[in-house]
């Protein structure tokens, strides 16, 4: 890691910022070489903000605007494999129409820092927020984080490109906001001198990347001699993604005084019952936490940000000796036994002899509103299934039934 | 060839080493393999004909000139057995046999 300096507060600028346009200030800074996108709301102000930054002469990225996000994600995956820095943008049916390729940027180990502005997933057509869309990549092999605020969304993304490119890691990356909550609301936004952004990632070392002069062949067929084996290897650079997170972050936080943590922990230390969530939910379940707290309750939540990989010890750690765990989850996973959260979950406390409850609240799908009390409901249930000893494997929140 | 572990190949199975696909004996996956009648193939008796070299998709037909002869010879290392040699044969002097 290369050493960095605090930076004095004279030299950080300051502006009221979306969520989108934080993330293009990010990506102007990280300098990144390609940038192949297809416009989609909710994502769209980022690649339009970048566009302006390249037509002004800011950053001297080569944009492609390709015709459909199966292409965007595929021009990444050259341009990666040629050994640049290399970002793209995309939500909902876009990362859906990407799918393909999202396999192949992962297994074929391609450092892209990928923004994703959540939104639901057609049918029917809804542009609003919920997770659905990369939750159904979790399997990918994508790192994905999950931001709560517009700075966390900047930061994210600088951090993002020093954990995807580090030769222990070399695997994509989604930084994920969730669609209009944060994509399109203004924020205060701290912003670094460009040179420290710049000094913090340092220019990509490319790991075996096309060069006319040592031709190699990419993502070559394999089939039932080596695939199993280039898969373990893949799996094997996940388990690095922790320990390079770590010190990424504590460079980071040298640098700006800001770190996050794979997951954030708020009142949890008495709590007999915890909230889990992540993303613009996790803001408002704090907020409920504080106020219930006045009230006596032992609530503490736990603000996840790291979902794949999925920090499993930690988050056992934090939230073993509590009564019971309310995961609150904007996904319906159809048909399985509870949620892609709650899965999780069930599944890290399964090797507990006594372990917490865990309750499984479906909320805010496509992008209905989770304002506090629907937190409060989640919570006052999950004390009602405590004390009748048994609660359902999940059940939906806030939608008229 | 002795397959090697996970950590034994280079990352993501790039292959590195170009012209590499020549160790990979893909005549493994013969089920048929081709036999020649010298008596009645045109290359053997005058040097002429060679359509089965022509057509083989996997340079597997060796037309070879030596001291005034000619010799014909498959290459069985990488001939998958398609057959397409002895459907082109003028003289039907190629037959596939079962392996």
């Amino acid at each position: 890691m290369t050493a960095v300096e605090k930076i004095p507060a004279d030299k950080i600028k300051i502006e009221g910022l979306t969520g989108d346009a934080a993330i293009a200030h990010a990506l102007k800074q990280c300098d990144v070489d390609v940038l192949a996108a297809y416009p989609i709301t909710p994502q769209t102000i980022i690649v339009e903000d970048f566009q302006k930054f390249v037509a002004n002469g800011e950053v001297k990225t080569k944009v492609i605007p390709v015709e459909s996000e199966h292409s965007a994600m595929s021009a990444c995956v050259g341009a990666a494999a040629a050994g640049g820095r290399v970002a793209t943008a995309t939500a909902s049916a876009g990362l859906a129409l990407m799918w393909e390729i999202l396999y192949c940027a992962a297994s074929m180990r391609m450092p892209i820092v990928l923004a994703v502005a959540n939104r639901a997933l057609s049918a029917p057509i809804n542009i609003h927020n919920d997770w659905s869309d990369t939750y159904g990549a979790r399997d990918s092999g994508f790192i994905q984080i999950y931001c709560q605020s517009c700075q966390e969304a900047y930061d994210t993304t600088i951090m993002a490109f020093k954990l995807a490119e580090d030769h222990r890691v070399l695997l994509p990356v989604m930084v994920c906001i969730d669609g209009f909550i944060l994509s399109h609301n203004v924020e205060r936004v701290e912003m670094l001198p460009d040179e420290a952004v710049r000094e913090f990632l340092g220019v990509r070392e490319p790991v075996l990347p096309l060069d006319p002069d040592n031709p190699i062949t990419m993502g070559p067929l394999a089939l039932t001699d080596y695939y199993f084996e280039i898969k373990e290897g893949q799996d094997r650079a996940m388990y690095n993604v922790p320990e390079v997170f770590k010190e990424v972050e504590e460079a980071f936080k040298k640098m700006t005084g800001r770190a996050y943590g794979m997951y954030e922990t708020y009142r949890t230390e008495d709590a007999e019952i915890i909230i889990i969530t992540h993303s613009t939910p996790g803001g408002t379940a704090k907020v409920v936490a504080d106020v219930l707290r006045e009230q006596g309750e032992k609530v503490g939540v736990v603000r996840l940000r790291m979902f794949r990989p999925f920090p499993v010890d930690e988050i056992v750690k934090e939230v073993k000796h509590a009564k019971a765990v309310a995961v609150f989850e904007k996904c319906r996973s159809f048909g399985a036994t509870c949620n892609p959260l709650a899965m999780e979950i069930r599944a890290a406390l399964y090797d507990l002899d006594e372990k917490p409850m865990v309750t499984d609240f479906v909320i805010g799908l496509g992008g209905r509103d989770v304002p506090p009390t629907t937190i409060v409901e989640g919570y006052n249930k999950t004390k009602e299934y405590l004390a009748k000893g048994k609660a359902p494997l999940y059940e939906t929140l806030g939608v008229r039934k | 060839m002795k397959l090697k572990k996970f950590d034994e190949i280079p990352m993501a199975g790039h292959i590195v080493e170009p012209g590499n696909a020549m160790e990979y004996k893909t005549g493994g996956w013969r089920a048929m393999r081709p036999v020649l009648n010298e008596e009645t193939c045109l290359w053997v008796k005058n040097g002429t004909c060679g359509l089965c070299w022509i057509f083989c998709p996997d340079n597997a037909v060796k037309l070879i000139e030596k001291d005034g002869k000619y010799i014909h010879e498959f290459d069985l290392d990488y001939c998958k057995g398609c057959g397409i040699c002895a459907n082109q044969c003028p003289t039907d002097s190629i037959k596939m046999e079962s392996e």
